[in-house]
């Protein structure tokens, strides 16, 4: 793959390292949620065949990590974005 | 009905100009009901299909495949069979279906070329010598047949294993591992279930189910909708999406695993081995093809294609071990598409829909498992309540924590 | 009969004479011929053994597409199994043996399998060989199977790798692959054009075709001549590309030396280009497809653009007399080029019933029989085809009729043509059948383009066009499609589609009747298209011979995946610099060369090259790790921590950060305060452990355990980017900035005074777990006053370049007091006895504070921190979890670490209670210690175990942990 590094540019695939799953989210309170749902937030994941949401790290480049929208069926990245940036709405092909 | 295969009707055919071969399993047309599904033509669901059969008397059972049988991850992976594994819940699950594999070939009436040829794993410094050692006692406690061999004894035992950057230490020989025909063993089991009444019918996607109060009444298919109220599913690599039509996710993501063959040799390494200082493993099919196989690619795919830069970690892992296969020169590489968990052991038994049953989970090594995985889903699509050897393997455990963590304690790629 | 040197051929130098040896005579050839066209040249024609049935084989092919002429290329080290006699270019001293031929290719003993070919067809193991079981018959099987022998030794040879970008890569270099490079080349953009072979201009090179109203080689001449002085174009012969990946990646590999004598070879033997590239311009060509009648797998038999190429580039003859049989123009026009250098030709067989007047015409004028509507029905001959048998077909494809016999000493074949699509397809492209050449043609894709004969675009003047940029429809006459000859419905069970596994028409029949119809179950189960020709034969006529079995169309049965690499390629050069050190670099200590001086025993821990220990001579390396151990409990000893991890941590936020991420509180840490730390991962499971200073309000300084610190540091800012973004924090790992020394022993402030320092070193004004800066023997340190050994120990870092005169200055400084260096054997059986946790050894993915006696400290923290909310799940409450205890044995000999503890009252046969972690002989108690995580351990301390290893049992004890100094007054002085 390719991968569009939103502060480096296009660099190879063998720069990055995965990061899982996108807009995962910690319970708030730990403590006041119940195993069925913390076993949700460590263990349970879409998986989507298709376009996904996943996070990434340019590791061997600017250590930045970096949402992207990503096919598993062919590895195209159809979006990149900040951390920080809204989710994108996912195309049909899910 | 089938022709019972043996030399002799290998003779008969072969004086008759062999138009006398029946279809190993017939193109089954579904019916609007079964008294069990299964969802997934590759080794599990046709074990599966098989078992439910043979063991357990139903007579009225389909398989669905999307495609063509043995397709998935039977026909992709590089066919080790072990049980060479830390927990006692494991070993003794893959012990079980390792025996069920060595009468495999008469039980099916099917050549399925189970090849006894012992694998190796080796200890490659200190500390990857004391977790070896702790793994082989654990196998030994737990009823496995295991030889451990230190030093250059190891590479006295492993013709040609000249490692280079990674000593050899130790090296732990599971005699009873070994390699089969994978193909075959989907093809026996298809031909030996078909053989019991059980329709297989390929080309059959499942889009969807009839769901009910939680409870499961049967399948819509790309061939229309069947009922049922015992459905399984083996669809391993594509669990996920296979849930998600169902209404439920699973603590599962889908990774490729990368395999690779070389050109066929004459024999020059009767074993397999691995060396876990590099992941890579390698053995030599009876075509005489190198068959390696590496670590899992990084990142979720469903693509069944290989890349570059796995094909150069695995290259390199092969040369320290056998400098001279450098020349030999590399015929194939694929992928297939794995369920990894978070403990590298399978899921097997309920799920959140009554009467819908999971096999999956089964990380970089279902095949090994696939006798032991069908009898096990059809121990509990027949009775309603797990197998002994599979009641660790339950959904729950994500729950409760209560993990059998094989990637962490064995230190084995799975 | 049989052929031999003409005149022509545009790859040869006549002036060299080549010498080289051939299945043990002695031969010539000329620079510029391949193996296969020396050897032709010289009238061979026997080549080989077929995997199977050992029959005896020829060249079909001219291309890496030969599945017949396999080679075992040199010998000793330099041996190269398994190459394509048509792909080996010549060189003075070439060595060559045949595959799969014993005692010779003449004369082979398995060759008698071919009498019980009828028994053993396609997939007949599946059958047989149950009984007793499958080992009995196996070692044989393996035995007959393979190609050729693996190298024995080590590979002599280096290989390359480099990576490359291009706007354009244009791969193929024939017409269409030279006028693309040309196109692209001439409008500035970065090209890279490439070519399998040594030569250029493809399948026309040499031939009477006109490109652009020029012989075609003058063509091909001033393209590379134009395409040589454009400064953006690069051009690249004996670059093969093996596999089309993701985004444009493009691997080649390119043959630097093989094509040089074996005296001659210097540097890299091939390399592994990686090239991305804008676009990928496929001009990949096309492969021949051979018919499938009784017998075409004699010698003799040949492809008849093979023949033409053979003729064009070598100026090589196949054969004197010729009968040609085809369903397309193609084999007309090799017809015609053989005729005029001289072959009789006996008959020209179309299967079509009128084929193009124009060809007529020419076959009449040069007086050639022909045959319309017509096909080979069975070749004669042994070794060498002697003559055809050809039969009229009827409508529906079947030979009928009386039978015509043609005397010939060669046969040519032309079934069709396939568009070479693999490296469209590996990256994903679609196909699609045309009806026209019956074979699947590339659908477009964004970012590839195919052109000439990858495009089924078979039209030189089209194919420039195409070049150029513009689309094209490219209009090819019709093939007839005959996938397999016979007079029956049922294929001939001696008509070969896959020649080198020796899978025929018939073999493909067999898998039908059985069911095997998807076209992934007929590969599978006959290993169609699986030889090491990946299929370039065999593949679309095995898939038009189940089409007519099935009376399926063939895009209803579609083609398998096409896999890389392309042809096959040396492992090595995908491992290219992974060898030896190479694959995975040593990190060697600051103070490497001072360790080997001591006389130290270097091993990898970890990553790292660590002295294991210091053996002084006739010292077993107990002894010496013993007399290390003894000097630091009695005086003072010296070790080199340079890898522990180090990573600091500043900002405001900091201490608030590293309170999420450790079980224990750090924001109440002072300044100038260590605190040891236990982080885990969020499922609860213990992942380092370390010490961490206070060095200011808003700044620490996190210890690891080396093996961790790139995966630590990581993490720290994972959490930080991805789920704290607020949090004004900065870290960095500064692991190889600082080189470490660390001082242990009770004598060790007294090394320390000995030197000139700004810190003051006394017991009250630096006490246990504190740290300060300043300078030691003029060197800027930071000074933990931590200890892993359990007495008095100052852990010393300064700049990685300084370390150097520390060491001197301690050692000076330390001689009079007995200064010992040590090992981290030393080390780790110190902190065995300490009873000390080290993370890897005593836990592992299921291990849990509280398993390991932090119970206390998990419960008195309130607020919430990685991983706490699983060490609350029902399994981490349970009783009876696994627990770090401290083992006792009897006698000199330490347990054995991985051995099993098993309870004295244990009831179940199998299984155990635990296992040991750590385990070393203790000098200072004089007696074994160990650790060993146990089932509910904390409860059994004082209970009686035996000890299992490797089937051997021993006696011993559950004891508490630690087994020196449990008060820890050593550390408080």
């Amino acid at each position: 793959m390719l991968i569009d590094c939103p502060w480096c540019g296009p660099r190879s695939e063998r720069e990055f390292r995965c990061g899982g799953e996108g807009h995962i989210v910690r319970p708030e309170t730990p403590d006041a949620v119940d195993d069925t749902v913390w076993a949700d937030y460590l263990f349970y994941r879409d998986n989507p065949k298709g376009l996904g949401y996943e996070r990434w790290l340019h590791r061997f480049g600017c250590g930045r990590w970096f949402n992207v929208v990503r096919s598993t069926t062919d590895h195209r990245l159809a979006a990149v974005y900040g951390m920080s940036d809204p989710r994108p709405e996912l195309g049909g092909d899910r | 009905m089938t022709t019972r295969y043996s030399a002799l009707s290998l003779l008969r055919e072969g004086l008759s100009g062999h138009q006398g071969w029946k279809p190993a399993w017939r193109n089954g047309e579904p019916k609007k009901a079964y008294d069990a599904i299964i969802i997934g033509g590759g080794g599990h669901g046709l074990a599966t299909a098989y078992y439910l059969a043979k063991l357990h008397g139903m007579r009225n059972i389909a398989l669905l495949e999307r495609a063509w049988i043995g397709g998935g991850n039977t026909g992709r992976n590089t066919t080790v069979i072990r049980s060479n594994y830390f927990f006692p819940e494991s070993t003794q699950f893959y012990d079980f279906a390792l025996s069920l594999y060595e009468g495999l070939s008469r039980e099916l009436n099917y050549n399925i070329m189970f090849s006894r040829r012992g694998m190796w794993s080796l200890a490659q410094d200190r500390h990857g010598l004391e977790m070896l050692r702790r793994s082989a006692n654990a196998m030994l406690r737990n009823g496995a047949d295991v030889e451990w061999v230190e030093g250059d004894e190891v590479l006295r035992r492993i013709p040609g294993l000249r490692p280079r950057r990674f000593p050899v230490l130790a090296g732990l020989l599971q005699p009873r591992a070994g390699t089969a025909r994978h193909d075959a063993v989907a093809w026996g089991y298809a031909r030996a279930a078909d053989s019991l009444g059980v329709d297989i019918v390929q080309n059959c996607e499942v889009l969807g189910f009839d769901i009910r109060g939680g409870k499961i009444r049967g399948v819509k298919t790309s061939r229309g909708d069947i009922a049922s109220e015992r459905v399984g599913m083996a669809v391993a690599g594509h669990s996920s999406a296979m849930a998600k039509l169902a209404g439920f996710r699973l603590p599962i993501v889908s990774y490729a695993l990368q395999a690779f063959v070389s050109e066929p040799m004459k024999p020059v390494l009767d074993t397999i081995v691995l060396s876990p200082a590099t992941g890579v493993y390698v053995s030599q099919s009876d075509k005489g093809e190198l068959v390696l196989g590496g670590a899992l690619d990084l990142f979720p795919s469903y693509a069944q294609r290989g890349s570059l830069p796995t094909l150069e970690q695995v290259a390199g892992g092969l040369i320290d071990m056998f400098p001279q296969f450098s020349r030999v020169r590399l015929l194939r590489q694929w992928a297939g598409i794995v369920d990894v968990v978070h403990d590298s052991t399978p899921i097997l038994g309920e799920s959140p829909v009554e009467g819908l049953y999971l096999n999956c989970g089964w990380g970089t090594g279902g095949f090994k498992a696939i006798p032991g995985g069908g009898y096990c889903l059809a121990h509990e699509m027949a009775t309603g309540s797990p197998h002994s050897l599979a009641t660790a393997f339950g959904l729950g455990r994500f729950r409760t924590g209560a993990l059998i963590d094989e990637a962490a304690a064995s230190g084995i790629a799975h | 009969m049989s052929g031999g040197r003409v005149a022509g051929g545009v790859a040869i130098d006549r002036s060299r004479t080549i010498r080289f040896r051939w299945a043990g005579r002695d031969y010539t050839g000329f620079a510029g011929d391949t193996l296969a066209s020396a050897l032709l040249a010289n009238g061979v024609s026997l080549f080989g053994r077929s995997f199977k049935y050992h029959r005896p084989r020829g060249l079909l092919a001219a291309g890496l597409d030969e599945p017949n002429a396999i080679v075992q290329l040199e010998r000793g080290a330099a041996t190269i199994p398994n190459l394509k006699a048509s792909y080996v270019e010549l060189y003075d001293e070439l060595y060559a043996q045949p595959v799969n031929a014993w005692p010779s290719v003449n004369f082979d003993l398995m060759a008698v399998n071919a009498l019980f070919k009828r028994f053993i067809p396609a997939a007949f193991y599946y059958k047989t060989f149950m009984w007793p079981n499958w080992l009995l018959f196996e070692p044989l099987i393996r035995k007959a199977a393979g190609l050729g022998q693996s190298p024995k030794n080590a590979d002599p040879d280096i290989y390359a790798q480099l990576s490359a970008h291009c706007d354009a890569l244009v791969i193929g270099g024939g017409i269409a692959g030279l006028a693309a490079a040309l196109a692209a080349g001439r409008t500035g953009r970065r090209v890279m054009l490439v070519t399998g072979g040594a030569h250029w201009g493809g399948r026309f090179a040499g031939s009477e075709e006109l490109v652009e109203s020029k012989p075609a080689q003058a063509w091909i001449a001033s393209a590379l001549r134009e395409l040589a002085d454009l400064p953006n174009v690069a051009l690249h012969n004996r670059t093969l590309a093996t596999g089309h990946y993701d985004d444009g990646l493009v691997a080649l590999c390119e043959r630097v030396t093989d094509h040089m004598p074996l005296a001659d070879r210097t540097g890299a033997r091939q390399r592994l280009w990686r090239v991305r590239a804008g676009e990928v311009i496929l001009a990949t060509g096309a492969f021949e497809r051979p018919l499938a009648f009784a017998n075409n797998d004699l010698p003799g038999i040949m492809l008849a653009g093979a023949a033409a190429v053979y003729l064009h580039r070598y100026g090589v003859l196949v054969g004197r007399q010729l009968v040609i049989a085809t369903n397309n123009d193609s084999g007309w026009h090799a017809a015609v080029s053989l005729a005029k250098a001289g072959a009789r030709i006996v008959a020209i067989v179309d299967a079509r019933t009128a084929p193009p007047p124009t060809l007529l015409a020419t076959a009449d004028a040069m007086g050639i029989a022909v045959r319309c509507g017509a096909a080979p029905e069975r070749a004669v001959g042994g070794k060498r085809v002697r003559a055809v048998k050809v039969a009229a077909l009827d409508a529906q494809g079947r030979l009928s009729g009386k039978s015509e016999h043609f005397a010939c000493d060669t046969l040519l074949m032309s079934g069709g043509w396939n568009p070479a699509v693999h490296l469209h397809s590996q990256a994903g492209g679609g196909l699609r059948l045309d009806s026209a050449l019956q074979s699947f043609l590339p659908n477009p894709r964004d970012g590839i383009l195919s052109l000439g004969g990858a495009a089924g675009d078979f039209s030189i003047d089209s194919t420039l066009v195409a070049a150029r940029g513009r689309v094209t429809d490219p209009v090819n006459a019709p093939v007839r499609p005959i996938w397999s000859l016979s007079r029956t419905a049922e294929p001939d069970p001696l008509a070969w589609v896959d020649f080198q596994n020796d899978v025929t028409a018939g073999d493909i029949a067999i898998a039908a009747r059985e069911n095997f119809r998807s076209v992934e179950h007929l590969k599978r189960y006959t290993t169609l298209g699986m030889a090491t020709d990946q299929g370039k034969i065999s593949n679309v006529s095995g898939i038009g011979v189940l089409s007519q079995l099935l009376s399926r169309p063939m895009e209803a049965i579609g083609t398998t995946r096409f896999r890389p690499p392309y042809d096959p390629t040396a492992i090595g050069v995908f491992a290219g610099h992974r060898v030896g050190d190479g694959l995975v670099p040593r990190r060697r200590l600051a103070l490497d060369h001072r360790h080997v001086a001591a006389g130290a025993r270097i091993e990898e821990y970890g990553g790292w090259m660590r002295p294991v220990a210091y053996p002084r001579a006739g010292e077993t390396e107990a002894q010496a790790i013993a007399r290390e151990v003894r000097a630091v409990r009695t005086g003072v000893g010296l070790v080199e921590s340079s890898p522990l991890g180090k990573i600091e941590v500043k900002g405001p936020d900091a201490a608030a950060f590293l309170d999420r991420i450790y079980v224990n509180t750090i924001s109440t840490l002072k300044p100038g305060r260590c605190r040891y730390a236990l982080m885990l991962n969020e499922n609860g499971t213990i992942f380092d452990d370390g010490i961490v200073t206070r060095l200011a309000e808003d700044h620490f300084l996190v210890g690891t355990t080396s093996g961790h610190v790139a995966a630590i540091a990581e993490i720290l800012e994972e959490w930080l980017q991805c789920e704290w973004p607020g949090l004004r924090v900065l870290t960095q790992d500064v692991t190889t900035c600082w080189a470490v020394l660390n001082l242990a022993g009770p004598k060790a402030r007294d090394v320390l005074d000995a030197l000139d320092s700004s810190i003051d070193f006394g017991a009250a004004a630096f006490p246990h777990m504190q740290h300060r800066e300043g300078e030691i023997a003029g060197i800027r340190a930071r000074v933990a006053r931590i200890s892993f050994s359990g007495e008095l120990s100052y852990e010393i870092a300064v700049p990685w370049r300084d370390v150097d005169p520390l060491w001197t200055a301690l050692t000076a400084a330390g001689e009079p007091h007995g200064l010992t260096p040590f090992g981290i054997e030393a080390l780790m059986t110190m902190r065995i006895e300490k009873g000390f946790l080290h993370v890897g050894s005593e836990t592992d993915g299921a291990t849990q504070p509280q398993d390991v006696g932090f119970a206390a400290l998990l419960a008195k923290k309130k607020s919430d921190f990685i991983g706490r909310r699983s060490t609350q799940r029902p399994d981490s409450l349970r009783d009876g979890r696994r627990q770090l205890v401290g083992i006792a044995v009897d006698g000199t000999q330490p347990a054995e670490v991985g051995a099993h503890i098993v309870g004295v009252g244990r009831k179940a046969a199998i299984g155990s209670d635990g296992w040991i972690t750590s385990s070393a002989w203790s000098p200072t108690i004089d007696a074994p210690v160990a650790l060993a995580m146990v089932n509910d351990g904390a409860a059994r301390i004082g209970e009686a175990v035996r000890i299992w290893d490797l089937g051997r049992w021993r006696e011993g004890r559950i004891v508490e942990r630690c087994r020196y100094d449990p008060e820890g007054a050593r550390l408080d002085v």
